[in-house]
């Protein structure tokens, strides 16, 4: 187990310090920060002074060693557009993506996966053939298009939710949420639901053709063949097994919602770190967008080592091939 | 009551099993009818294809749609089975018949302990509490001999070996002391060298509890060593039926006659191959008449266009036209 998790661990290490390599050599390559910071028609003295001071004339491999020590301190530097330190701003935007995403992943696993175990074992009903073709139409039509039709109908239409921001937030020390209050909720409504319901589809439909496999196997067979009853079959022996695999998904699909969640949150402007990451490049703001990418990749890592985790605890062909070979 | 004592534990009557295709209904078992009594064990053989497994799956009530049973009946113990109501059916599954699958390895749901799915069984047909049921399953993994079952109970099934799976699978069978197990080739994804094992353990536990077996197997050796009696099927029908000696040593379908020619030396050399020319037909070429007749050595003008059925000769019943004379002659007498 420990040797499992060490494991994991270091291959962490090694994708984050890859990551802050990438983002690192952003400042290199991707436009010129004193340009950026000076503009055009400053004189080569301020240029130079200015260099000195971000220490960019110190030899390469010395700036990136500093760039890592000072992001592992939670500084990014300073914003080149808003000249902020970029940990602020982060600090403000992070929690809004936070709970989109959250409530987004919720949604999607509270009816996704129940939807395709119904579905599932249900393969002929009437219900099953309409949800899959609804989950058709989530599957194919964009995001953005989903959000802009929830706006029109439920916020001009029907004017019951509101369109864009997070409304009140209640501010709890270094967390402003918006799940605190009705209004909040409100707010966050819509966006949540416009991210998750392609996640929502595709695990219901993931979900949905693992319990097929599962249910053809011999185990569920001869589960039938001892006479357990109909739940404990569907809902203990194959539901087991067809987390397995879910579980990896959901682990993909909760980041690929992080990507998502870019589009969503500038169709309602919702206040979280995709927007800032969508500002940042307009104004090749670098230290915006090297410390997304940084934060990004963490979540990754994070997300993964969590489906890893999940994994071990629930298949114990796992448990027992690190624990040191089967006994036989 | 003497009357249900006569009856056997188990009637297969005129059994049908169909498969509607796009291209017409398949018949994969036409006209099977078979006893098996109380403690029997039944031995089938049949090459590959030959409505084994459908036979075997139908009277348990596990047919795979869109397979299904087009007529006939299935009784236990006087009590027709083949259409009760799902939940009734369940009750009869476990509780009264206890199945062996073929691969222990897929048999066993990877994600729950060997001892959970062993109580769960328990439970399922009894009321024992969770501590007895949990003494019983270790006992009956004693039984079937897994070595030290306190600790083996808590164990996944990727922690045993093949043969130990299958030991597994015996024990979860016998749960709850079934009067009939059908075992469908209960060894043949196994090493050879604990075939002969498992099936010894097999027969040992049935007799001990007192279960029936409808042992299926393409193994002769097997049959001969294990089976009271034996039924061949071939092509969808059964080709013969009747007690293990007299079907071993006075074959009189030609169809048994060449699969006797496989049975394995003792010298342990295991030969299945079935010594017999050419394959069984796919249920889409079954021909007119005898369905053996394109590979029989003793074909003749009548078996081209009539297809015979089971009658009685000597102690086992035939379906081949050359015992139809013999038939006639008896048949006059009575
Ligand atoms: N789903 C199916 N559709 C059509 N034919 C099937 C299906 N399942 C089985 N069969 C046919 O039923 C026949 C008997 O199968 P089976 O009972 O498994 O044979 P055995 O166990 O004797 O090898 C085979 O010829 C097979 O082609
Ligand atoms: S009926 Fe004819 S073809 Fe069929 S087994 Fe007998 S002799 Fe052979
Ligand atoms: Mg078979």
């Amino acid at each position: 187990m420990l040797a499992f998790i060490v494991q994991r661990l270091l291959q962490a290490i090694v994708v984050m310090f890859v990551v802050a390599l990438i983002s690192f050599s952003l400042f290199r390559y991707v436009g010129d920060p004193v340009n950026n910071m000076l503009g055009q028609d400053s004189s080569t003295e301020q240029r130079e002074l200015l260099r000195e001071r971000l220490g960019l004339n110190d030899p390469v491999p010395v700036q990136f060693f500093h760039y890592v020590g000072n992001a592992l301190q939670g500084d990014f530097g300073l914003s080149y557009r808003m000249g902020k330190p970029v940990d602020e701003l982060i600090a403000k935007r992070l929690p809004a993506t936070i709970e989109l995403v959250a409530v987004s992943a919720v949604l999607a696993l509270l009816f996704g996966v129940p939807m395709g175990v119904y579905t599932g074992l249900n393969r002929n009903s009437w219900l099953s053939r309409s949800l899959l073709t609804v989950s058709l139409v989530g599957i194919s039509l964009p995001t953005f298009v989903i959000g802009i039709l929830m706006i029109l109908v439920f916020g001009v239409w029907l004017g019951w939710l509101p369109t864009f921001g997070r409304g009140g937030v209640v501010d709890l020390g270094v967390w402003q949420t918006s799940l605190l209050t009705l209004q909040g909720w409100s707010h966050i409504l819509m966006p949540a639901i416009t991210l998750a319901l392609f996640q929502l589809t595709l695990i219901m439909r993931l979900v949905r053709a693992e319990m097929l496999e599962v249910l053809r196997t011999d185990y569920i067979k001869f589960a039938r063949a001892r006479g357990l009853r109909n739940q404990a079959i569907n809902y203990g022996h194959a539901l087991k097994n067809t987390l397995v695999p879910v579980i990896t998904i959901m682990g993909l699909q909760i980041g690929s919602l992080l990507a998502f969640s870019i589009i969503t949150e500038t169709v309602f402007a919702w206040p979280g770190m995709g927007l800032l990451f969508l500002q940042g490049i307009q104004f090749v703001d670098i230290p915006v967008m090297s410390s997304y990418l940084v934060l990004m990749a963490l979540f990754f890592v994070i997300i993964n080592l969590t489906v890893d985790l999940l994994y071990y605890a629930v298949d114990p062909r796992l448990r027992s091939q690190h624990v040191g070979g089967a006994a036989h | 009551m003497a009357d249900i004592k006569n009856r056997p534990l188990l009637e297969v009557r005129d059994l049908r099993i169909e498969f509607p295709t796009r291209r017409g209904t398949l018949v994969a078992v036409d006209g099977v009818s078979f006893d098996i009594a109380e403690g029997e064990v039944l031995g089938v053989v049949g090459e590959s294809g030959a409505g084994k497994s459908l036979t075997g799956a139908s009277i348990i009530g596990l047919l795979e749609p869109p397979g299904r049973i087009a007529s006939g009946q299935v009784i236990l113990n006087g009590r027709r089975i083949d259409n009760l109501p799902y939940e009734e059916m369940r009750h009869v599954r476990g509780h009264d018949i206890g199945m062996v699958f073929q691969d222990p390895l897929t048999s066993l749901n990877p994600l729950y302990s060997v001892g959970r799915q062993l109580i769960e069984t328990i439970q399922t047909h009894s009321d024992l509490s969770d501590q007895a049921a949990r003494k019983r399953a270790i006992e009956l993994l004693g039984e079937v001999g897994i070595p030290s079952p306190k600790v083996r109970i808590d164990q996944y099934p990727h922690q045993f070996s093949g043969g130990m799976r299958q030991r597994v699978v015996i024990a979860l069978a016998l749960c709850v002391n079934p009067r009939l197990i059908i075992a469908d080739e209960p060894t043949t994804a196994l090493d050879v060298s604990i075939q002969a094992q498992i099936i010894t353990l097999l027969k040992r536990l049935c007799s001990e509890h007192g279960a029936a077996v409808m042992l299926i197997t393409h193994d002769m050796g097997v049959i001969a060593e294990t089976a009271n009696r034996v039924a061949v099927m071939y092509a969808g029908r059964l080709a013969e039926i009747g007690p293990v000696d007299e079907v071993i040593k006075r074959a009189k379908h030609p169809y048994t006659d060449g699969l006797m020619g496989s049975i394995p030396k003792l010298s342990g050399a295991t030969e299945r191959l079935v010594q017999i020319e050419g394959s069984m037909p796919r249920l889409t070429e079954i021909p007119n008449g005898c369905a053996f007749n394109p590979r029989c050595p003793k074909v003749f003008a009548r078996c081209m266009d009539e297809r015979p059925d089971l009658t009685h000769v000597g102690r086992s019943e035939v379906a081949c036209w050359l015992y139809d004379q013999q038939m006639e002659r008896t048949g006059s007498d009575g």
